[in-house]
């Protein structure tokens, strides 16, 4: 099995090279100058060679996408072209924002959606079943904008109880944050239970099809604990591996999340620097979201291997 | 068309679906011809209320918000359905020959899409349009060719299970070329998983080019589009208005429908590979 783990760590950093190679490439398919494209028409000879010069123009490709890799292996993730800072330190407290946000949302979002998962599963065919069901197909189809502005008109404008807009700021209370933060939690929450919940069932209710189950209720083991004890263990892996899949969802809902309530985090910050062509910020938020989404699978796909049995004492060598 | 392909009777929710869909589709067609005012006339105040006039009331700008739905449908649905048709020219036809031939090409197009699927698409769609800046032609090809590093994989691994079959096995030993294996093995036995595919995809791209459009990185002014809408409308809702929910409500309803419907697809399909087990 530590050779299996082993074997996948390389593979994540393997992938994780590969990405910025990608990331590079994508930022380097504009036909012609990428200075001339950045200035527009406000170019003159003397910015467009100042620019050049601080991109690093004159140099080839390869020569400076190892000059930025390196970089980003330093913690240098360059400088900003809109406002001359250091992209790193206008970065990490949107990144620590968005992965505060990301986690209040998992934290509510996972063990209500494997509980009721294994729920509906242990009342398969039942109305809280069939309920749970239509439920979780209509919030799939949602957009995030939708959920969110209707639960801005209910939740702020109508009964007045949470902010519309996610302020928040450094240094302010937890509860303050709470507040500030309960409503795109909720939209997190509401696209990501759906999936999880559905999934849940799903792989519960294919172990419960098997024969080992049917033994455990002829033997008169009541319902909540042959689901409880003799099903869920074996659907675990199974499950982990839907919660990590659901949680790199959360990683793209949340641009959309933090546009709908103008939260401070890495996703504004990325949609901004777009909108703005600030190059190297562009870069850097695309490799710190690439990372997380790639660490994430591999976290998943390790506890797989680490729940499964069967790999973890393998007995014949598989192709 | 799907009734006659999948054989199954039609449960109410596959109904209800496939009557979005077919009114999706005419609104597609008809939905400009229909508007009672043009997508950038300024016709009264901003946010003013429903009227006999304007059944729906006016934007942020004054426009009347059902002629901006009318051709917002043509737009939202005609980008996406553009980009899921592109990457599907690309992705089967690679995904069929990349099964059928195996080696070296095979491999290498299996790493590359892992690499880009190992990417959030939002994150790679952002990084691209950042340098190639967004207009329509940039915003179709961009989804399309990440799209279809989806459909590959999907094709490759639905052909490879085909390629192993007896019938196909028996069609090469008989000699039968590049052209017959696509056209007669593969693709009538691949049909219905790339069906499927075809609707989630949809569901997925539409849902996709309305948020980056919501984010001012889509389908950019004056052209209506669903998503842009959205956005526009946006502070209407601190108010109390329900304008941003008309373009937000046709978003979801669209996907609810093609949801629904694949969802069928997709039971069926499973229902008779559990019968022929």
């Amino acid at each position: 099995m530590g050779k299996l783990i082993l074997q996948r760590l390389g593979l994540g950093v393997v992938t994780l090279a590969l990405v910025s190679v990608l990331v590079f490439a994508g930022t380097e398919i504009l036909p012609g100058d990428v200075a001339a494209a950045i200035l527009g028409q406000n170019a003159t000879p003397e910015s467009l060679a100042a620019l050049r010069e601080q991109l690093g123009l004159d140099a080839g490709a390869v020569s400076r996408y190892f000059a930025w890799a390196g970089g980003i292996l330093h913690g240098d993730l360059g400088v900003s072209l809109a406002n001359r800072q250091p992209v790193a330190d206008l970065l990490w407290p949107r990144f620590l924002n968005t992965m505060a946000l990301a986690g209040y949302a998992a934290i509510i979002a996972v063990p209500l959606a494997v509980g009721l998962g294994i729920l509906s599963a242990a009342w398969r065919g039942s109305l809280f079943d069939r309920i749970a069901n239509v439920v979780a197909l209509a919030t799939v189809s949602l957009p995030e904008y939708f959920l969110g502005l209707l639960l801005i008109l209910f939740f702020s404008v109508q009964w007045g109880l949470l902010p519309s807009l996610a302020d928040t700021w450094s240094g302010m209370g937890l509860g303050a944050w709470l507040q500030a933060t309960t409503l795109p939690m909720l939209v997190l929450v509401l696209v990501t239970v759906a999936q999880i919940m559905r999934m849940t069932r799903t792989t519960v209710l294919g172990v419960m099809d098997q024969p080992y189950i049917e033994t455990a209720y002829l033997k008169g083991i009541p319902n909540g604990r042959v689901v409880l004890r003799h099903a869920t263990p074996n659907a675990l892996a199974p499950i982990i591996n839907v919660v990590a899949f659901n949680l790199t969802y959360l990683i793209a809902g949340v641009v959309l999340v933090e546009a709908i309530f103008n939260y401070n985090g890495l996703g504004r910050f990325m949609v901004d620097a777009v909108s703005k062509r600030d190059l190297p910020m562009v870069q850097a938020a695309a490799m710190v979201f690439a990372a997380v989404y790639v660490i994430l699978n591999m976290i998943a796909d390790i506890s797989a291997i680490a729940l499964n049995p069967r790999l973890r004492h393998p007995r014949s060598k598989e192709a | 068309m799907t009734l006659r392909i999948f054989g199954r009777p039609l449960p109410i929710s596959a109904a209800i679906g496939l009557i979005i869909i077919a009114a999706t589709v005419f609104l597609f067609i008809f939905g400009p011809s229909l508007a009672p005012f043009g997508q950038e006339d300024v016709v009264g105040a901003p946010f003013a209320d429903p009227s006999a006039e304007h059944l729906l009331g006016l934007d942020q700008n004054g426009r009347d918000m059902l002629s901006r739905l009318l051709y917002g449908a043509r737009m939202s649905v005609g980008v996406s359905l553009t980009a899921v048709l592109i990457s599907f020219a690309i992705g089967v036809p690679l995904g069929f020959l990349a099964a059928l031939n195996g080696g070296w090409p095979d491999m290498i197009g299996a790493r590359f899409v892992d690499v880009i699927m190992s990417i959030p698409v939002l994150i790679s769609a952002l990084v691209v349009l950042q340098s190639l800046g967004s207009s329509l032609p940039v915003l179709i090809g961009t989804i399309a060719l990440l799209d279809s590093t989806r459909v590959f994989r999907l094709s490759r691994i639905v052909a490879q299970g085909i390629v192993v079959m007896e019938y196909a096995e028996v069609a090469r030993l008989r000699g039968e070329g590049l052209w017959w294996m696509l056209r007669r093995e593969i693709l009538p036995n691949a049909l219905p998983p790339l069906l499927a595919e075809f609707g989630m995809r949809f569901c997925f791209t539409f849902l996709f080019v309305a948020g980056l459009s919501y984010l001012g990185l889509g389908v950019q002014p004056p052209f209506a589009d669903w998503g842009g809408m959205v956005r526009d409308n946006q502070q209407g809702i601190l108010y109390g208005l329900y304008a941003p929910l008309f373009p937000a409500g046709a978003i979801a309803l669209v996907t609810i429908g093609v949801n629904l419907v694949v969802d069928w697809a997709l039971a069926g399909r499973t229902m008779v590979q559990g019968e022929n087990r």
